[in-house]
């Protein structure tokens, strides 16, 4: 279907190959819609309204909605909203860049041929592959009071309470559990890298540092690109992982999503829209730099490969 | 099945939209009708619901009652109710809320006023009776009840305290002999537990966190004592350090490897720490007392769990039969023979069987009877953050305590209009 296909082909085939193309997505497109378009919607209109805040003399909730302008929009301004919001982005460069240097490091190793190859590969992929929660867990009795990281660094440390040491404790866990991601698409990317392209590095005499940076780096960028974009769209979102170890409503974790949350359980859904509105927003934004400024060879290297296929 | 991806599709947009808020309607119809219901519970307890609820379906044949469960975390269970409202289902019919849910669920009207007749209500602790009621109506009947227990080595503390101060002697005396254990602990994490620790100091110390009209009272000077308690408690090193990261659990783990001498924890640990088959090193060598307090005992707050008819339920008749079914004397002594989770009902703290079985049973009833309930405010969830953001704050030392309570006081007038 691409453009210099359709350019040697007459106005009306095309016509007609686009109204088919259009009816064959149009189910895709329906799903969406109603799947994702919807709940959007429905949030950006809930963020300009409000209800339930008001008793009425025999001591029940006023009934209906009302119409609140911008109401809603004023803690974005608020202490809570930009801690969390400063919070989301701590976490997602610290975890993001944490994780590709990690990640590269276990393909790299994945990579290799020797024997018990498959057991490592394998062992490296089982945080991965741990639900969210459960790692949560686990890493909140490691870093109970009595806990295993205490007595491996000797030191009394209350890593869930407020502080530093919270941050700490979900960015090491985070690491843990999501660097063998970034490995996993490292690793195909990787595995399309011809061999030959090492032999000629070898023969011109080239350090095995100097493979790494000028082959090896180059030639895996679009496969750890499309892992740092899926990386950060998560990280951005965060929630059950500082939710499970340290704890809900602890400013020194609280990321976007589990303000969103506390606000809904505590029946604001006019705040908590709001909030989601802005977190969606701020995703929206980064995805749209981060594909303009550093994905833009990924899709290009794509546009190449079509119009050597064409 | 389409619906619940749809939810999910929803929720893991993060967008809670489509939660809804639409106004309830009127609900006077079905008031009279009779048929299978639906009843919502805890999971901790279902064996015991289990045995009760398949009597009932025995002998009604044409009322059957389908259970259902409620994930184990209160925020969680409530979150389910309160969708389950807003969508105005009838798939719940008789739910089981917490003891601190009521204001909000009756002033939304999402549950509807018990009539009193057929439930025997001065047969039950009149605290517990309390918890259920919302601007002096009935809502959802007390089925489990329970306060905060001062649990105390009786290897080394000769008779339970009854103040504060007693407590501290008895800590000096016994501590000098052994190295290592700290005094006392209750649960002062950032969650529901550090509300109920600190409504039961300022309780204790003789105060209360809304006076006899509803309005915040924390600036009275018993809520100074209580706070200054627990701060000074931590900074002398009273209570652990650790403390500050306890939920229930993590402490019972704490007591049971003998780390300190007195703990305050729920009823449901006694069982659970004599046991001698598991980690417990403590089983046998513990005793229940309740709570100390300044000048004299203290007074817990009340957990609990009621039951309650749905606003949107189709067979609101048999709904209330199967309330005071499960309530009843009968139902009760056979419910407690299987759970050790404490009832409501008073006869049962003087059943010689049940004494036996469970010693700590006159203790209970001797703190249900000095308990309080925590605030009963239609916001609660917002009450108990407030709480939970002050008393964190002061404990950890980044307020003080006369700026955590005027700045409770309030947040708290706000919230409680």
């Amino acid at each position: 279907m691409s453009g210099a296909a359709n350019r040697r082909r007459g106005p009306r085939e095309r016509a007609g190959q686009s109204r088919l193309a259009a009816l064959m997505l149009s189910p895709t497109l329906v799903v969406l819609a109603l799947v994702v378009l919807y709940p959007l919607l429905s949030a950006v209109r809930e963020s300009f309204y409000t209800s339930g805040e008001t008793l009425d003399a025999d001591g029940f909730v006023v009934e209906g909605e009302r119409f609140a302008g911008l109401a809603n929009y004023s803690g974005v301004l608020g202490e809570r909203f930009v801690n969390a919001l400063a919070n989301t982005t701590l976490f997602t460069v610290a975890t993001v860049s944490i994780e590709v240097v990690l990640g590269v490091l276990m393909a790299l190793v994945m990579h290799r041929a020797f024997r018990g190859r498959g057991f490592l590969r394998a062992s490296i992929l089982i945080p991965w592959a741990v639900p969210t929660a459960v790692s949560g867990l686990m890493w909140r009795w490691i870093f109970q009071a009595d806990g295993v990281a205490n007595t491996i660094i000797g030191q009394q440390i209350l890593w869930t309470t407020e502080g530093v040491q919270a941050k700490i404790a979900v960015i090491v866990a985070d690491t843990w559990k999501t660097a063998p991601f970034v490995g996993l698409l490292v690793l195909a990317g990787l595995q399309i890298i011809a061999g030959e392209v090492y032999e000629a590095a070898r023969v011109d005499g080239a350090s095995a540092w100097q493979t790494f940076w000028r082959i090896t780096l180059p030639l895996v960028r679009p496969a750890l690109l499309v892992a740092v974009l899926f990386r950060m769209m998560d990280a951005l979102r965060v929630f059950d992982l500082p939710y499970v170890l340290i704890g809900p409503r602890k400013h020194s974790v609280e990321t976007l999503s589990a303000l969103i949350w506390d606000e809904a359980t505590r029946v604001h859904y006019g705040p908590a829209s709001a909030y989601g509105t802005m977190l969606f927003l701020y995703i929206a934004l980064i995805a749209f730099v981060f594909v303009k400024l550093l994905g833009a060879d990924l899709l290009a290297d794509v546009r190449t490969r079509r119009r050597v296929a064409s | 099945m389409r619906a619940i991806s749809v939810v999910a599709a929803t929720a893991a947009l993060g967008l809670v939209a489509a939660c809804g808020s639409e106004a309830p309607g009127p609900q006077a119809q079905n008031d009279d009708g009779r048929g299978p219901i639906t009843f919502v519970s805890t999971k901790f307890d279902a064996e015991a619901t289990q045995i009760l609820v398949a009597d009932w379906n025995a002998a009604h044949p044409e009322e059957k009652v389908t259970s259902v469960l409620l994930p184990e975390s209160a925020d969680e269970g409530r979150r389910k109710l309160i969708q389950n409202a807003q969508t105005k289902s009838d798939g719940m019919d008789v739910v089981v809320l917490d003891a601190v849910w009521t204001a909000e669920f009756a002033a939304n009207r999402w549950v509807d006023e018990l009539p009193e007749a057929g439930l025997d209500i001065p047969a039950f602790l009149p605290p517990a009776v309390e918890t259920g009621k919302y601007r002096g109506k009935l809502y959802a009947m007390p089925f489990l009840t329970g306060t905060g227990l001062l649990y105390y080595r009786k290897d080394l503390v000769e008779k339970p305290p009854t103040t504060w101060a007693e407590m501290k002697a008895a800590c000096e005396k016994a501590l000098a002999k052994e190295k290592g254990m700290g005094c006392y602990a209750g649960q002062y994490d950032k969650y529901e537990g550090l509300t109920v620790n600190f409504a039961e100091a300022v309780q204790s110390a003789g105060g209360s966190l809304l006076d006899g009209s509803g309005k915040p009272s924390l600036t009275d000077g018993k809520a100074k004592e209580a706070l200054t308690f627990l701060v000074d408690g931590f900074a002398d090193g009273l209570i652990p350090k650790e403390a500050i990261t306890y939920k229930e659990e993590e402490g019972r783990n704490a007591f049971e490897r003998g780390k300190f001498l007195f703990y305050r924890n729920w009823a449901y640990m006694y069982e659970q720490s004599n046991k001698t088959d598991g980690p417990s090193q403590v089983a046998g060598k513990f005793d229940v007392a309740p709570l100390p307090g300044l000048d004299g005992p203290g007074s817990g707050t009340l957990g609990g769990n009621n039951m309650a008819v749905s606003s949107y339920s189709k067979h609101k008749q048999t709904a209330r039969d199967f309330i005071a079914y499960m309530t009843g004397a009968e139902q009760e002594k056979k419910f407690a023979m299987s759970n050790s989770s404490p009832l409501a009902r008073t006869a049962l703290y003087e059943d010689p069987e049940l004494i036996e079985k469970y010693p700590y049973l006159p203790a209970l009833k001797d703190g249900i009877l000095a308990a309080k309930p925590r605030p009963q405010a239609v916001k609660y969830g917002d009450v108990t953050a407030a709480v939970q953001e002050s008393v964190y704050g002061a404990i950890t030392g980044t307020r003080t305590v006369d700026e955590a309570l005027t700045g409770l006081q309030g947040t708290l007038g706000d919230l409680i209009k």
